[in-house]
């Protein structure tokens, strides 16, 4: 087996194993992580192949900017969002499975059968024709595929600006004041201000001690909702505040 | 190394992205399969071009690069739209253009 | 009995006359069609506000357009009589590949004296409807409607070819059907009209197919081009295309087998049955045979159809008209009858188009003076049409009543009236053609005088047997001298053609005259049909001015019962035709509704049916789809592998 052929067996599993694990991640990031595998694999399979331009706008493009915009995309979406196991659509499960299969064998089949004796020219030629295939590749967009690639530009800048109309929200009524949003406060009948913090005393300085109201009684709004959902709240000892007092009044 | 091994490897990249869009449910990584069969497909293009010595199979490919990255965009914005205003990012949730 | 050879027709054939440029008088043809036109259109359009001076407007253009026509006619006289013959081309009026019709028109002997007819009688009528249609309040509509008529007509006659000449055909058709309707608010009066419109559709039909074959024939509609190739196209195909112009001339002249709609006409104002139903566009389809004489002098049985056609309606009017009580209605019987005299006139071949032009044109005075007549008398007697309930009226109407005698001796043919000479002419024309046509034509004849005489002994003779509340008085001058003009016409014109006009020279340039042997010399011929006048006459006086006239008809015999049933003539087509076409019209709907809406009703279930079911497939589900998408997919793949393999 030579380099390359090293390369493929190498790159072609890991590649297969990245898209089996995007589509059997239970959860969206580590989908999308096998997905940046399986592309940057896929770069080192155009570079083995012959077409380094396009490897490394495989990755700069694909792995750097697609992948980080799906993330970026899943973070606002929600990190958590996992996928539930029980298919709701009868028999989808199964027949996506036969028709995927149905597909491989049949695209595997005819490719083989098409392509088994077919011989390969490779690109040496091609590609030092112009001094490189970077340079061959720029002829080519700029002379044969001009128009296209000028429409492709039409294209991009129409998706940007379609991404932010489609990503922008309206504001419908106008930004409240401070003073409506006070008096919001206010009339909503809840606690207006701040609840008070928990108590800080010398020797406890912890977030599930109540802070005690100046009669002495405890304060239950100053522990945390969490803690107090979880009854983590410390008991307030009462000879200790009793000494308080007593220094207090020395 | 025979290329048409890699147009093989093409193919096998497909059907999975294939059905990976066809069993799960979250949009995102619905698009992400799709993704994945562009690139399978470009892989296709790499190795043809290599086949036939002409390297405007890569050119295709690029196109095919600049395509898919304007779709993303207007996906994920349509994505993020639709999360917006139904909570979810399940593709099975609107469903409500039907008989 | 018919001679049927060709050599004979063609004999008094005319040869085609070059026609003249436009100039001088003759440059104005077109205003004779505009004038009226524009009438029509500024009455028609102008709304009430044209409602005070819109009459005179009408009454003046028809007017101008006689003055123009009377200059012409001096105009024409000035010439030598190969250069009668003008035509004007004012644009090409249809151009669609090989076909090209100009409008263009055409003035020659015939047309002349056809516009001659049309705008003095149609100007006499004008005025005279002044007076008789006075109180009426949509007044300015029907003089819109006669100007309209009279520019149609004159497109008729002045057309060059036959798609104009067809123009002014559907135009008349259309100003008769909108005045016999013209007081619709009478059930009887739009049943008429709609009634004359759809009888004269069959006619029309046969004109339109009659133009298509002629522009498939001849590759041309104009006149010159089809009379000058008349004699190079084979006799089957002249005889097809002179039956369908005998259809239309049928359907617009109420000639048998087309007859029904004239009686029914009848519900129009007066001064429309003088026009239109008596004068000018009934003798339309005279003129479109007239006209086609190169057709019909090569096509004999075509020429026989129209002989026996007129025969058959001579008597048919005839005897209608001996029945009838309303005036109007036997005049239209007598109208029919005549016509009949005209159509089998022009079916003699040149031995008789002439005289069939020369009796249109004495009828055409002398019928309208006696509808005018007619009028005037309905106008004294409360609208009442039933002779029945007149009598005596000479003495309350004077000038009505000369007037109407002038009528009445001119179409009974008493010399020297004018009728006489036309009528004799066309008898011995039909004399020299065969003595049975001869011998049948001088038998209506006598019929003439008997129904005449009835309808004058009952008019104006005998005792008063009108109602209670009807005081009978003279009509206003604007009726009566339109009326006394007639009848100096109905008097004078039949000599005045004869002997100083010359008809026969006049218009034989364009239909052609030859004469033939008659087995009967001219005085025998105006002896015997005289005699038979005069018997038939007596016989009317004896019957309804000697005897007393019963107010109620009595029963009769069943020639009587028949004649006051239009002779069956709607019996027969309601039996013939509109029968059939119900029970036709039943089956199909039968057919329409079990069978065709079976099909289509069934098919729609069935599609219904089952996108019902297969919109379960609608799931709203993206995956679906694109489950649905992939399985395509897998298929096409498949079948592309297996068409590889194979």
């Amino acid at each position: 087996m030579s380099g390359e052929d090293w390369t493929f067996w190498i790159s072609g599993s890991f590649a297969v194993i990245g898209a089996l694990g995007l589509v059997l991640s239970r959860k969206a990031v580590h989908s999308a992580l096998w997905v940046a595998f399986t592309m940057i694999n896929l770069a080192v399979l155009y570079i083995a192949n012959g077409a380094p331009f396009l490897g490394m706008v495989q990755i700069i493009v694909y792995t750097g900017a697609v992948m980080m915009l799906f993330l970026f995309v899943l973070m606002v979406v929600g990190v958590d969002s996992s996928d539930s196991l029980i298919e709701t659509l009868k028999g989808q499960r199964i027949a996506a499975v036969l028709f995927g299969l149905g597909l491989a064998a049949l695209l595997v089949f005819g490719v083989g059968n098409g392509l088994v004796n077919a011989g390969t020219v490779g690109l040496v030629e091609a590609n030092s024709a112009d001094g490189g295939n970077v340079e061959g590749i720029a002829r080519i967009i700029f002379t044969d595929y001009l128009i296209a690639f000028e429409a492709t530009s039409a294209l991009l800048i129409t998706a940007a600006l379609g991404a932010m109309v489609l990503a922008h929200r309206e504001r419908w009524i106008p930004r409240a004041s401070q003073e409506e949003l006070s008096k919001a406060r206010f009339l909503s009948g809840t606690h207006p201000g701040n609840l008070p913090t928990p108590g800080v005393y010398a020797r406890h300085n912890a977030v599930d001690t109540p802070a005690l109201l100046p009669d002495g009684s405890v304060s239950e709004e100053s522990i945390p909702g969490p803690l107090q959902a979880r009854g983590d709240i410390r008991a307030v000892d009462h000879h200790e505040v009793n000494e308080i007092k007593e220094v207090g009044s020395a | 190394m025979n290329p048409s091994n890699v147009v093989i490897l093409s193919a096998i990249l497909f059907s999975i992205g294939a059905i990976g869009v066809l069993v799960r449910r979250n949009a995102i990584i619905v698009f992400m399969c799709v993704e994945l069969m562009l690139n399978a497909a470009n892989l296709a293009f790499v190795a043809f071009a290599r086949m036939n010595g002409n390297l405007d199979g890569q050119v295709v490919a690029f196109f095919v690069m600049v395509v898919a990255a304007a779709e993303v965009v207007v996906g994920l914005a349509i994505i993020v739209t639709i999360f917006r205003t139904r909570r979810s990012a399940s593709i099975d949730e609107p469903n409500l253009l039907k008989y | 009995m018919i001679s049927t050879s060709a050599v004979v027709w063609a004999e008094g054939a005319p040869t085609l006359q070059e026609l003249m440029p436009a100039e001088g008088v003759f440059s104005l043809i077109w205003l004779l069609i505009a004038l009226p036109l524009l009438g029509a259109v500024v009455l028609l359009l102008g709304g009430r506000r044209t409602n005070r001076w819109g009459p005179y407007l009408a009454v003046l253009t028809v007017t101008a357009s006689a003055v123009l026509g009377i200059l012409m006619v001096i105009g024409l006289m000035g010439r030598g009589a190969e250069e009668r013959s003008i035509g004007q081309s004012l644009f090409t009026w249809v151009f669609a590949g090989q076909f090209e019709a100009d409008m263009a028109f055409q003035l020659d002997q015939l047309s002349m004296v056809f516009v001659l007819l049309i705008t003095i009688v149609g100007a006499l009528i004008h005025v005279y409807s002044l007076g008789y249609m006075a109180e009426d309040p949509n007044r300015r509509k029907f003089f819109g409607y006669l100007n309209l008529f009279v520019a149609a007509m004159l497109i008729l006659v002045l057309a060059n070819n036959y798609l104009l000449l067809y123009v002014g055909w559907e135009g008349v058709g259309l100003a008769s059907y909108l005045l016999i309707g013209f007081w619709q608010h009478k059930p009887t009066a739009a049943a008429a009209a709609k009634k004359a419109f759809i009888i004269n559709r069959v006619g029309d039909v046969g004109l339109s197919i009659a133009i298509m074959v002629i522009f498939v024939t001849f590759g041309s509609v104009t006149f010159d081009d089809v009379f000058g190739q008349a004699s190079e196209v084979n006799e089957g195909t002249l005889t097809a295309i002179g039956l369908l112009l005998l259809l239309a001339a049928a359907g617009k002249s109420a000639q048998f087998p087309l007859q029904a709609w004239l009686l029914d006409a009848m519900e129009g104002p007066t001064p429309v049955s003088a026009l239109i139903h008596a004068a000018t566009m009934v003798t339309a389809g005279v003129y479109l045979i007239a006209r086609s004489n190169a057709i019909y002098d090569r096509a004999v049985w075509a020429a026989t159809a129209v002989v026996v056609v007129g025969l058959i309606t001579i008597f048919m009017g005839a005897i209608i008209g001996s029945a009838k009580d309303d005036i109007k209605k036997s005049l239209a019987g007598s109208t029919m009858s005549q016509i009949g005299y005209m159509i089998m006139a022009a079916g003699l071949g040149p031995i008789g188009y002439v005289f069939a032009i020369f009796h249109l044109l004495t009828h055409g005075v002398f019928k309208a003076g006696l509808f005018l007549g007619a009028g005037s008398v309905m106008h004294g007697m409360h609208d009442n049409v039933n002779m029945r309930r007149y009598g005596a009226l000479r003495a309350a109407m004077g000038v009505t009543f000369v007037t109407f005698m002038a009528g009445y001796l001119a179409i009974i043919g008493i010399p020297p009236f004018s009728g006489f000479w036309s009528k004799d002419e066309i008898i011995h024309a039909a004399f020299e053609r065969s003595p049975i046509i001869g011998s049948l034509a001088i038998l209506a004849a006598g019929i003439t005088g008997f129904y005449m005489t009835r309808m004058v002994a009952m008019t104006f003779f005998g005792k008063a047997r009108w109602e209670d509340d009807v005081h009978p008085h003279e009509s206003p001058k604007v009726m009566t001298i339109p009326l006394i003009i007639l009848a100096i016409g109905s008097t004078f014109l039949g000599m005045a053609l004869l002997f100083w006009g010359n008809i026969e020279t006049w218009l034989e340039p364009v239909v052609g005259f030859s004469t033939a042997e008659s087995p009967l010399s001219t005085t025998a011929v105006i002896a015997i049909s005289l005699a038979f006048v005069i018997v038939g006459s007596v016989i009317g006086w004896i019957s309804y001015a000697r005897r007393e006239v019963p107010i109620v008809a009595p029963r009769g015999s069943w020639l009587t019962r028949a004649a006051r049933a239009d002779l069956y003539g709607d019996a027969v087509n309601e039996g013939v035709i509109v029968r059939p076409s119900f029970w036709l019209s039943r089956v199909l709907i039968w057919f329409d509704a079990r069978v065709i809406d079976g099909i289509v009703n069934g098919s729609a279930a069935l599609v219904g049916g089952s996108s019902g079911r297969m919109r379960r497939y609608q799931s709203g589900f993206a995956r679906s789809y694109a489950l649905s998408m992939v399985g395509g997919a897998v298929i096409v793949l498949l079948a592309l592998v297996l068409v590889r393999l194979s």
